[in-house]
């Protein structure tokens, strides 16, 4: 089911005036600015559908960009985002894309500084909802529901045994997982959802676990 | 956990609970929390309801000027006369769209389901309080059984107007208040059900048109409508009446309307009143622009 909780419907707290479009604008946002893990300085966002037409009205950018600067869906700031993202030379461009998608509130971001940079696609699905669908290139479905860690590792035996064993260690248990991979032995990415929050000293243990790349968690 | 209303209301009938009391114990039991922490939670959103509706009867306008002052004129006008609709139905429609106001201007309210439909569950809810006089349990309780409503509407159809149209935002929210009513007033758990889809069956078709693509035009006024249709309904309900179309099959049908409406009439603000010259022209105005 997509709503888990009582609190998907009778929430979130928010600054108005749209749940799809500022709550969940800022919602994608956030996450990019997570699965990035350091503080961005430029972002490119393709808005696709209703995001395209009516964000002005929505304040869809303003929201948006409050999600990179890691402000919650209530944050009295979000009205001045742009003008704090200015303010910190972090440089935001919005993209009205007229492709087609297959859900009305879709953007897809890149986000990235001198260091890194990555590309996610978001939807919006109602009620300040949001799905991430796509993260470099692969396709996923994070629901949002509970926290996660994405690891970018390679695609070689032992990878995922690595992981689950360092999981099994701190007694996290695995809710959902999914493995995606480019091509045989290329680049590939784990989605595992848990129960509940990781600590970075786990984090930091699975850095170092065998053919790993990349690790970033998104806090539910 | 329940994924049907007809689920939902066997559940309370079986055990002879609430529809509140159905929600807070999955709640419980999905989130792994206790009573109290689920119940802390709801009362944080019914606060952040509160302090909106009071900031709105301060008087607030939106950043464009459509929208704002509706809900102190109301209020005004009820002090001075005796509304035709009566005092409870007003009550809750000033309610209801000062929330919206206080949305439109950017202001903190609670989604229910949406921002754009955040006005009719804490406009009733506010106004039926003035006549049952519930307990602070019992008004946090109101926003359980809406929230069991939402619920099973978000996850067999939709609750945003870009996928559904509003149908999918007041007319769920609508629904929603039409059943917490029901249950704050003594009905039964299938009387929640009976009210929540009489409302929902008379907003099917609800199409999402807001001029120059911001939740103001129509968006405000349709939480008038869609809280003092919810009084009605209950009120339906409450006397025995029944909903020929069971509930879940409404909000089956409320699904497929949504699939087959047009873009333009779910929240890209092209069609219906945002294309009408009026909505042109002020669109042209807020954006100094025409496309």
């Amino acid at each position: 089911m997509k709503y888990n909780s009582v609190f998907d419907i009778i929430g979130p707290v928010m600054i108005g005036p749209s749940s799809s479009h500022t709550a969940g604008a800022a919602r994608i946002g956030k996450a990019a600015r997570n699965l990035l893990g350091s503080e961005p300085t430029w972002a490119k966002i393709h808005l696709y559908g209703s995001f395209a037409k009516t964000y002005k009205g929505h304040g869809t950018d303003l929201a948006l960009a409050g999600g990179l600067l890691g402000f919650e869906t209530d944050d009295t700031r979000m009205a001045q985002s742009l003008v704090i993202a200015e303010e910190q030379s972090f440089h935001i461009q919005f993209i009205e894309d007229s492709a087609a998608t297959d859900h009305p509130n879709t953007a897809r971001l890149i986000v990235g500084n001198e260091k890194d940079s990555i590309e996610l696609v978001g939807i919006s699905i109602g009620g300040g909802k949001v799905e991430i669908t796509e993260l470099n290139g692969f396709e996923l479905r994070l629901s949002g529901n509970h926290p996660a860690i994405l690891i970018m590792h390679n695609d070689r035996f032992g990878a995922i045994a690595s992981v689950t064993k360092i999981l099994a260690k701190h007694e996290i248990n695995i809710g959902h997982m999914e493995v995606n991979r480019k091509d045989v032995g290329k680049e590939a990415l784990m989605v595992i959802e848990v129960d509940q929050n990781v600590e970075d000293s786990v984090l930091h243990e699975l850095e170092n676990a065998d053919h790993i790349i990349q690790i970033s968690k998104i806090v539910s | 956990m329940f994924r049907t209303v007809a689920e939902l209301v066997e559940i309370a009938e079986n055990e002879n609970i609430t529809i509140s009391e159905v929600m807070i114990r999955q709640e419980m039991d999905v989130k792994n929390k206790s009573r109290q922490e689920v119940f802390d939670e709801m009362e944080k959103n019914l606060v952040v309801m509160e302090k909106a509706i009071e900031d709105s009867l301060k008087g607030v306008e939106s950043v464009t000027g459509l929208t704002g002052g509706d809900a102190v004129r109301i209020q005004n006008y009820m002090k001075e006369h005796t509304p035709l609709s009566g005092h409870l139905v007003m009550d809750a429609v000033s309610k209801a769209m000062g929330t919206n106001e206080v949305n439109a201007a950017m202001g903190i309210i609670c989604a229910t389901p949406t921002a754009g439909s955040a006005g009719c569950v804490p406009g009733t809810l506010f106004a039926v309080k003035e006549r049952l006089n519930p307990t602070r349990e019992e008004m946090i309780r109101y926003l359980f059984t809406s929230g069991a409503f939402g619920f099973v509407v978000a996850n067999n159809a939709f609750i945003s107007g870009a996928a559904g149209g509003c149908q999918a935002e007041v007319g769920s929210a609508g629904a929603m208040a039409s059943a917490a009513i029901v249950e704050m007033a003594g009905g039964t758990p299938q009387q929640c059900a009976e009210a929540f889809a009489i409302t929902l069956k008379n907003m099917l078709g609800l199409v999402c048109d807001p001029v120059a693509g911001l939740v103001e035009v129509p968006c405000v006024k349709r939480n008038a409508a869609g809280s003092s249709l919810a009084i009605v309904s209950a009120d339906m309900a409450l006397a025995g009446v029944e909903s020929r179309i069971p509930c879940d099959e409404v909000i089956g049908a409320m699904y497929r309307i949504g699939k087959t409406m047009p873009s333009a009439l779910r929240e890209t603000g092209e069609g219906g009143l945002a294309d009408t010259p009026t909505g042109r022209f002020l669109k042209d105005k807020i954006f100094g622009m025409s496309d």
